[in-house]
């Protein structure tokens, strides 16, 4: 589809110095094919409007900064062609249900804050081995793919942006943060179910999600936070029901038996740690 | 640290009816949440009423006098319908939110299939039983009554 030879940006402003309640201005630009938002809002700064204020960094889709609600849906401006939103302006507007620091940037605190109080990360008892590893902790393919999907969030906050929950109840932790507590939790690696579970309780907790499915449709990596939440809570029940017990997490596995190397592979430099202590969690 | 006065940018109700632009399972969300307000209202209005019941059998005459004819009887067939809607929904969810019917995660490649896609055969599923049921319901309360 070719894009149009012009295009009309009709963007929300808002000053925060003036705290006037936010606007909608028009900019028209020459549209080429292949052009991003991102790279229109790029034109507009540079040729119209200097004060024009969004967050971008990376500009192929890997960052997550340049999260907006673009044509009434929350999309990355840098993934976001112009001709794939028909004609027509292009609405840019912050992405909602975040405050709007300025123009078209988010208050992503809120999210991070929300975040941080679910134990983003693996939880052993086994401290010696976290910090002073002796080897890798032993995890199957299987296991892996219990959880890689989660890993590929980038906190962009569309999610949170899509989440009708989230539009109407500031408590509620939202898809980001529930979806990567999930992320841990079914890390085989991980001890801290019970640690999350405390925080899970409640209605920031996962129970006030009702599935619109809208978080899994906005996300622009595929990372379906809504299968995240609906897995912790099947969890969140099995354990209640006393069905559901925590594994032991993986232990450090023992180093393979050394076998002929072909000799055309230089040999791998000596291991800087000792692999030979081999043990597991020792709550276990 | 940043500390800026942002402006209060959250949908709201809003959010919850959208602009056109969500996908059905939102809908259902909504109309989840209202047929369970309505639901609600209705049984508040139903202990209202019955509890005439306790001021003898004239109060409960009057009462009833009160809550007849084609209008209420229209009104009936919506919350009929709206728990019809409500349980088989509430099947569904109690389903998904037990990890049936949304697949198990899987490495995401474009285009990106969901969980939302795995159980959209449920969710159409339970749209024709709920349909289907409020349509017997019809006949129950506008044509053989």
């Amino acid at each position: 589809m070719n894009a149009p030879a012009r295009v009309t940006f009709r963007i929300r402003r808002f000053d925060p110095v003036r705290q006037s309640p936010p606007s909608w201005e028009d900019f028209e630009i020459p549209a080429v094919a292949g052009m991003t938002v991102l790279d229109g809002l790029r034109t507009i700064k540079e040729t119209l409007a200097p004060t024009l204020a969004w967050r971008s960094s990376c500009r192929m889709g890997v960052c997550g900064s340049c999260g907006m609600f673009i044509n009434g849906h929350p999309r990355l401006a840098c993934n976001t062609q112009i001709a794939e939103l028909g004609s027509g302006p292009v609405t840019v507007a912050p992405l909602p249900n975040f405050d709007t620091i300025r123009d078209l940037v988010p208050d992503l605190r809120p999210m991070f804050d929300k975040h941080a109080a679910l134990s983003p990360y693996i939880i052993r008892d086994d401290h010696d081995e976290m910090y002073e590893p002796t080897g890798e902790y032993g995890q199957t393919p299987e296991e892996l793919e219990e959880f890689l999907q989660f890993t590929y969030c980038i906190k962009c906050g569309c999610c949170m942006a899509a989440c009708p929950t989230c539009a109407t109840d500031p408590v509620y932790s939202g898809p980001m943060p529930l979806g990567q507590a999930h992320r841990y939790n079914a890390d085989s690696r991980d001890g801290g179910f019970t640690t999350r579970k405390t925080a899970l309780a409640g209605d920031q907790g996962p129970w006030r999600c009702h599935y619109a499915g809208e978080c899994s449709r906005a996300c622009p990596k595929g990372v379906d936070p809504a299968r995240a939440i609906q897995l912790m809570k099947r969890q969140l029940v099995f354990d209640y029901l006393r069905l559901y017990s925590q594994p032991c997490p993986a232990g450090v596995v023992t180093p393979a038996p050394a076998s002929a190397r072909r000799p055309d592979v230089p040999e791998a430099p000596a291991p800087t740690v000792d692999v030979s202590r081999a043990r597991t969690s020792p709550s276990c | 640290m940043l500390d800026t006065k942002g402006y209060p940018n959250r949908l709201g109700l809003r959010g919850w009816v959208g602009g056109g632009r969500w996908g059905l399972e939102r809908y259902l969300y909504t109309l989840h949440r209202l047929t369970g307000l309505g639901l609600l209202v209705y049984f508040l209005l139903h202990i209202i009423v019955t509890s005439a019941r306790a001021f003898g059998a004239a109060a409960w005459d009057a009462s009833m006098a009160r809550v007849t004819g084609p209008v209420f009887v229209a009104g009936e067939y919506l919350v009929f319908a709206a728990f019809v809607f409500h349980a088989a929904n509430g099947v569904r969810l109690a389903l998904v939110e037990l990890g049936w019917a949304i697949g198990r995660p899987i490495e995401p490649v474009y285009p990106y299939r969901t969980s939302v896609d795995e159980q959209r055969p449920l969710a159409v599923g339970v749209l024709i039983v709920a349909a289907l049921l409020a349509v017997v319901g019809g006949l129950d309360f506008f044509v053989l009554h």
